[in-house]
């Protein structure tokens, strides 16, 4: 009964469908948007910060709708930002090793 | 009572198998993270050709991402039915995201030929090396993800293996398949959009 309630209330805070299909809409907005972005000539100078915003925004978007993390419990956000960090923190300290700052 | 999901008890409430997937998506971050950092430092410093920007087709890439992209909106279409019970719903969905995956697949494999017929190899030079390795390693993901969808596609025709009460399994699968997609969302940015 116990696992039944849980399973009820896990399926009663997932978003819906209509939600779902929402939120994939933004997402292929948002994906014709930074292709856009590319081939305009005056958005150059802010080509780079205009895509990896984006980019953030689809990557947030998709983690915190379609993989739950908004909903799910604490812990799971905080071992995955763990490893996201690391990783994005990997990145940054090899451009700045390698004079791309 | 046939049907009925047996959890243990853990210290934090959550699943150890689902902790277990988000515990190796994290580290999967790194692995990436790794992966692309070098990437990064190696753009634009090939000695010699083919060069990225001779040979990058953002239209066709730009198409392959949107496919992957909504292959993620029919894994959680899929969840949604196994969880509403909706067994022909979940199979269908499946079904798209696996067939999604492929597509992808073929276009991953269709743009390494014809970059391989422009000269470019994993050992020409800087870019394929990094190019060849990054997207090798993301694509490799994809194709065991589809594996698993089909699998459980499959399984879903053996009463019993997949059903509302064992739907963390479909849940768990959906997570490594939507990992894939974010990665491919960085890569698409910092590989093809990105100016040289």
């Amino acid at each position: 009964m116990a696992v039944q309630n849980r399973t009820e209330e896990h399926v009663h805070a997932h978003p819906g469908i209509r939600t779902y299909v929402e939120i994939a809409v933004i997402l292929a907005i948002l994906t014709s948007a930074e292709v856009a972005v590319y081939y305009i000539e005056w958005m150059e100078p802010y080509l780079v910060y205009t895509l990896l915003t984006m980019s953030a925004v689809k990557f947030l978007i998709v983690v915190g709708y379609f993989m739950h993390l908004k909903f799910d419990h604490r812990l799971l956000s905080y071992v995955f930002f763990f490893g996201l960090l690391t990783g994005l923190g990997l990145v940054v300290s090899f451009l700045a090793l390698f004079s791309h700052f | 009572m046939a049907d009925v999901a047996i959890e243990h008890p853990t210290s934090t409430g959550i699943d150890s198998r689902k902790l277990a997937m988000w515990a190796f998506l994290a580290s999967d971050c790194m692995f990436f993270g790794s992966l692309i950092a070098s990437y990064m430092v190696a753009k634009n410093r090939s000695v010699v050709g083919p060069y990225p920007d001779e040979l990058i087709n953002i239209p066709f890439t730009s198409v392959s991402s949107f496919v992957l992209l909504m292959s993620s909106l029919g894994m959680v279409l899929a969840l949604a039915g196994l969880q509403r019970g909706n067994i022909p719903m979940f199979r269908i969905w499946t079904l798209a995201t696996g067939l999604l995956g492929l597509v992808f697949l073929g276009g991953q494999i269709y743009e390494f030929t014809e970059f391989y017929h422009e000269g470019l190899t994993l050992r020409h030079n800087l870019f394929g090396s990094t190019f060849f390795t990054l997207t090798g390693f993301h694509g490799t993901h994809v194709a065991i993800g589809v594996v698993w969808l089909f699998s459980l596609f499959l399984a879903s025709f053996k009463r019993g293996l997949v059903t509302p009460a064992k739907s963390l399994n479909v849940e768990i699968a959906g997570l490594y398949w939507h990992f894939v997609d974010i990665v491919w969302i960085i890569i698409f940015t910092l590989v093809y959009l990105l100016p040289y």
